[in-house]
C-alpha cells in the first residue's frame, strides 16, 4: 500500500474513535477481524474505553444490552460472518426490548473476496437487516463517515433501536488475498 | 466459600426445587441486587417469587442471561448482579464463562439450575446430562469460585457468601423436573423499562 492509502487507513479509525467518544460510547466488545485489528488496538490503548473480546457475537449483544440498561453505552465490532450468527438475538432481544445496539461490521465477501462462504453471508446481511427493519448504513466514503456514525448513534439512542454500520472495503481497504 | 474441590458433585448433591430455591435466593436480596432470569422456567419462577423492579426477564435469546448480567455488572460496579440460568441455556453460550473469568467482575453471581433436560420444549435430556459436570466446566473456564449447592441451606449460605465476595461466583443447583409455578407477563418493553427504573437508570 502507498502512503496515501496508509493515511486514509488511519483516518477512518480516528474518525470512528472520535465519534464513539463524542457520543459517550465507553464499552467496546469485539470478535476479531483483520481489517478492524488496528481500530481494536487503538481502542484498547485508549483509557476512555473498556475494550475486550467476546467468544461469540451474540454474547456481545447480551453484554451490550445489559450494559445499556445499566447506563453504559457500548458498541460491538464484528465481521460479516459474525453478523450472520446474530439474527435470533436481534429479533428476540435487541429489537423487542428496544436496545440502542451499535454494530460495526467490517464488510467481507465483496470487492475482492477470496472465501466463498464470506461472499454468501455478505449477500444475506442486508436482506436480514432490512427484514428486521434495522437502520443500516454501508459506508464507502471517508468524508461521510463521521456524519453517518455520529448522527446514527444519536438516532439509535433517541429511538432506542439498533443500528448497523457496514464498513465497505472502499473505506477500509478490506482484506486481500495473499496466498 | 468452601474450597473449589469440595466433595459436592453433580451426583451427590440433593435434588432441589427451582421455585423453592429461587424464593430462598430472593429472600437474601436486601440491597436492590439485580437479577437476570434466563429463558423459560428460570425466569417464570423468578417472576413467581415476587416481581421485584430489579428483576429482568429474558423472553428469547436463549443463553444470554449471563452476558446480560455481565453487562449490567460492568455498568453498575456498586450493585451486585445475579444471573439465573438453566443448564441447557448455559450450554448454548458456554464461552461466556471465559469472558467472565477474563474480566473477573466482583459483583456478579451466576446460579445454574440444572435439571439435565430442555424442560420447556418437552423434557429432552441435554447432551451434558450424559456425564458433563457444570461446576467442573466452570472451574476449567477460570471461574475459581464454582461450586455445587449440597442442599437448600447450603444454597442460601453460598448466596450470602457470593454477595459479599470480591470475585465472580458460580453456584450450581440440581433441581427436579417440576414445571414453573407461574408464567412471566410477556411485554419486553415494560420489562426493560421497569428494570431500568428499578436499577436507577
Amino acid at each position: 500500500m502507498g502512503e496515501a492509502s496508509s493515511s486514509t487507513e488511519r483516518a477512518w479509525r480516528r474518525i470512528i474513535q472520535r465519534a464513539l467518544k463524542a457520543n459517550r460510547v465507553r464499552l467496546i466488545t469485539y470478535v476479531p477481524d483483520r481489517v478492524l485489528t488496528p481500530l481494536i488496538a487503538d481502542l484498547h490503548d485508549d483509557p476512555e474505553f473498556m475494550t475486550f473480546p467476546t467468544t461469540r457475537e451474540e454474547e456481545a449483544v447480551g453484554i451490550l444490552t445489559g450494559a445499556w440498561m445499566g447506563g453504559l453505552l457500548g458498541a460491538a465490532l464484528m465481521q460479516t460472518s459474525g453478523f450472520a450468527t446474530i439474527p435470533n438475538v436481534l429479533a428476540s432481544l435487541a429489537i423487542p426490548y428496544q436496545i440502542p445496539l451499535l454494530m460495526f461490521v467490517s464488510e467481507r465477501g465483496t470487492l475482492g473476496e477470496f472465501n466463498y462462504g464470506q461472499a454468501l453471508v455478505c449477500r444475506t446481511m442486508r436482506p436480514v437487516l432490512d427484514a428486521l427493519t434495522i437502520e443500516n448504513h454501508t459506508i464507502q466514503r471517508l468524508d461521510e463517515l463521521e456524519f453517518v456514525v455520529d448522527r446514527s448513534i444519536k438516532q439509535a439512542v433517541a429511538t432506542r433501536a439498533p443500528v448497523a454500520f457496514i464498513l465497505s472495503p472502499l473505506l477500509t481497504g478490506g482484506k486481500t488475498f495473499e496466498g | 466459600m468452601p474450597a473449589a474441590n469440595s466433595i459436592a458433585t453433580s451426583s451427590n448433591v440433593k435434588v432441589m426445587n427451582r421455585f423453592e430455591i429461587t424464593k430462598r435466593l430472593v429472600s437474601k436480596l436486601k440491597r436492590q441486587e439485580a437479577v437476570i432470569g434466563g429463558v423459560g422456567n428460570t425466569n417464570f419462577d423468578l417472576w413467581a417469587a415476587g416481581q421485584r423492579p430489579q428483576n429482568f426477564y429474558m423472553l428469547g435469546s436463549m443463553g444470554l442471561a449471563i452476558p446480560i448480567a455481565l453487562g449490567v455488572a460492568l455498568a453498575q460496579p456498586h450493585r451486585h448482579i445475579i444471573a439465573l440460568e438453566g443448564d441447557g441455556s448455559l450450554l448454548m453460550q458456554l464461552g461466556c464463562l471465559t469472558t467472565v473469568a477474563m474480566l473477573k467482575p466482583k459483583n456478579l453471581t451466576m446460579i445454574i439450575m440444572d435439571n439435565g433436560i430442555y424442560q420447556i420444549t418437552g423434557g429432552q435430556p441435554t447432551p451434558a446430562s450424559y456425564g458433563a459436570d457444570i461446576v467442573s466446566m466452570s472451574l476449567a473456564a477460570g471461574i475459581d469460585q464454582s461450586i455445587w449447592a449440597a442442599d437448600e441451606d447450603e444454597f442460601e449460605a453460598l448466596v450470602e457468601t457470593a454477595l459479599a465476595s470480591e470475585a465472580p461466583t458460580l453456584i450450581a443447583a440440581r433441581i427436579d423436573q417440576k414445571p414453573a409455578v407461574a408464567t412471566t407477563e410477556r411485554n419486553p418493553g415494560n420489562i426493560r423499562e421497569r428494570f431500568m427504573q428499578g436499577i436507577g437508570v
